[in-house]
């Protein structure tokens, strides 16, 4: 095993620019790396060898000729399969789209080859970015590194297990509801939801348009905020981005400062439903802030208990409306056109043959809030509880500088476990859900190991709007103290692949 | 009482171009039964005085200027068809006319 792939973006993308290493050669170890463990892990969908080979010597031939290279050039990445690449298969883990070559690239996308990353390949994702466990994927599940038993988390488990088990030192990944900060939660590494509008959502296939927000994964928090910085920023093509500078991520991760802070710990996140374990660890985290020198508050927010409720009326809603455009006609799987039928049958035969299990009902759950009748008592009051919650982040931030909770209210869960108890499914975004209601900035960091089981337990820092910087300050302060109380990244701890 | 029959799923399936399964229909209706059931709460403290979001950010309508700018070639755009014809998408027939 190459020592490559234990290094950081950081430091491969200095190694890289002064020549140390070819990204040739930090391409290739993780290639190897690929495929020596992912038949096991499962993280990628598709992975693109010869692509990723060709664009590290694009790097390569780029600094040869002496062109000045950005801090990512030539580092690898694995790229959640719902955005658009051109040279790559983009299946949203759905048959619907198996085999689809789109015509443009997502603006993500564009924005790592600019910057000169190596997309190694498509990780996996449950179908259409629904779900907590990537068992919701067409192609079947992702396990987690930790544990090959236990779920990656979702929907971009792909994206976190490919980082977790050093397939790749950076992945792409999209939250809606949690999406990225439960799957770093609990396979021990970082994830990042910028706030809504701060990356853009073109070319990314749409879940949940007023939510679906793309961020990065990595190791730790300086990572993070590099890819963060690469990819993010105003983009004309989507109409909701937000024409504002980007908030200084990668200064912010530099810093890792929390004294004279103020952490507000929000007191509905807790007691019945969380795992020991995970208070436990939250606990040590609310304790490691105080000696850092910040002062931690407990702030109410008493609309936070309505946001699962009000998430699984609004996503729903969106996403029906939004998976409309899966008819059989213009891209994707058609079913059944013998030339007797017409096109309603053949859409609904198609729909039926190319959609699995969650997004049938979620669909239909949408299709049911935003009937008549049914409208203003779920979808209307959905949109209230919406208002609710804002307004309890807005009094929060008046008096605190970030928020704090446990990701998750449990470490992963055994695969099967929750496969087919909707319910039980949605608890594992109980935490991170009012963020994506509201639009801020939210990061998880590891934070220990549940005692019961020895499994990660993710930190989640809440900022506000644009107030992505101050999750990486807090998330660097955080990190660097707990690595130096667990004698290196809490990743160490996990049992070879 | 249960807000979701199986007639219900039915309808619900048709609406949203679903061509289920008897078996289905049993097993969604009582998925989304209980769905339902638990999301129901947000009546509880969404009242009349409470303006609804939509959105988490303040955006009104975003305009670009009305020029030409480059786009996909009908090549592109039909690549991913199931089926094409004279540089169109081909779809089986539309109205309700018998075959």
């Amino acid at each position: 095993m190459s020592e490559l792939i234990k290094k950081t973006a950081a430091e491969l993308g200095s190694l890289i620019a002064s020549g140390e290493v070819s990204a040739v050669e930090v391409t290739q170890a993780h290639l190897d790396r690929i495929a020596a463990v992912d038949d096991r892990v499962h993280a990628f969908l598709h992975v693109g060898a010869e692509s990723a080979l060709a664009q590290a010597a694009a790097v390569d031939a780029k600094r040869a000729a002496g062109a000045e290279l950005g801090p990512l050039a030539g580092v690898p990445i694995a790229h959640k399969d719902v955005f658009t690449t051109t040279d790559m298969p983009t299946t949203a883990g759905s048959k619907i789209l198996e085999g689809w070559r789109p015509p443009y690239d997502a603006t993500v996308t564009r924005r790592l080859r600019e910057a000169g990353l190596v997309i190694l390949g498509k990780t996996n994702l449950d179908e259409f970015a629904m779900g907590s466990s990537t068992e919701n994927s067409a192609y079947g599940p992702t396990c987690n590194p930790w544990d090959l038993t236990r779920i990656p988390g979702g929907s971009s488990g792909g994206a976190s297990a490919s980082v977790a088990a050093y397939e790749a030192p950076l992945s792409t990944g999209t939250d809606t509801g949690g999406s990225i900060r439960q799957p770093a939660a609990v396979t021990g590494i970082v994830g990042m939801k910028p706030t809504y509008g701060g990356s853009s959502r073109y070319g990314l296939i749409a879940f949940a348009s007023s939510l679906d927000t793309p961020g990065p994964f990595a190791r730790n928090v300086l990572d993070a905020a590099l890819l963060h910085e690469a990819f993010s920023g105003h983009d004309p093509m989507d109409s909701t981005s937000i024409d504002q500078p980007v908030p200084s991520v990668v200064e912010a991760a530099r810093q890792g400062d929390v004294a004279g802070l103020t952490v507000g710990v929000v007191k509905e996140f807790g007691g019945d439903g969380y795992q020991p374990g995970v208070l436990a660890r939250f606990q040590e985290a609310v304790e490691l802030l105080e000696s850092l020198g910040a002062k931690v508050v407990e702030v109410s927010c008493p609309s936070f208990t309505y946001a699962l409720p009000a998430y699984y009326l609004i996503a729903p809603s969106e996403c029906s409306s939004n998976l409309a455009r899966f008819d059989a006609m213009r891209y994707g799987l058609r079913v059944g056109d013998d030339g007797t039928r017409s096109a309603e049958e053949v859409m609904a035969l198609t729909r039926a043959a190319g959609f699995g299990p969650e997004v049938k009902r979620r669909i239909m759950l949408g299709t049911y809030a935003l009937s008549s009748g049914y409208y203003d008592a779920y979808y209307g009051s959905a949109q209230k509880v919406r208002t609710l919650i804002s307004r309890d982040f807005e009094a929060a931030f008046q008096h605190v500088d970030v928020l704090i909770s446990p990701t998750t209210p449990t470490t992963a869960f055994p695969i099967g476990e929750r496969a087919d108890d909707p319910m039980a499914m949605y608890l594992a975004d109980l935490c991170t859900i009012p963020s994506n209601l509201a639009g801020n900035a939210a990061l998880s960091v590891p934070c220990g190991l549940a005692d019961e089981d020895g499994l990660p337990v993710g930190l989640q820092i809440m900022a506000p709007v644009l107030g992505d910087d101050r999750c990486y300050r807090v998330g660097a302060a955080v990190e660097r103290a707990f690595e130096a109380r667990w004698g290196g990244p809490l990743l160490s701890k996990a049992p070879a692949l | 009482m249960s807000a979701i029959t199986r007639e219900e799923v039915a309808h619900l399936a048709r609406l949203s171009r679903l061509a289920l399964a008897d078996e289905e229909l049993d097993h969604f209706a009582a998925q989304l039964d209980q769905i339902v059931g638990a999301v129901a709460r947000v009546a509880e403290v969404a009242t009349a005085d409470i303006p609804p979001s939509s959105h988490a950010l303040p955006l009104t309508n975003v305009f670009r200027p009305d020029v030409v700018a480059p786009s996909l070639t009908p090549e592109q755009a039909l690549s991913g068809a199931p089926a094409v014809e004279d540089d169109r998408f081909r779809v089986p027939r539309i109205l309700g006319e018998e075959a």
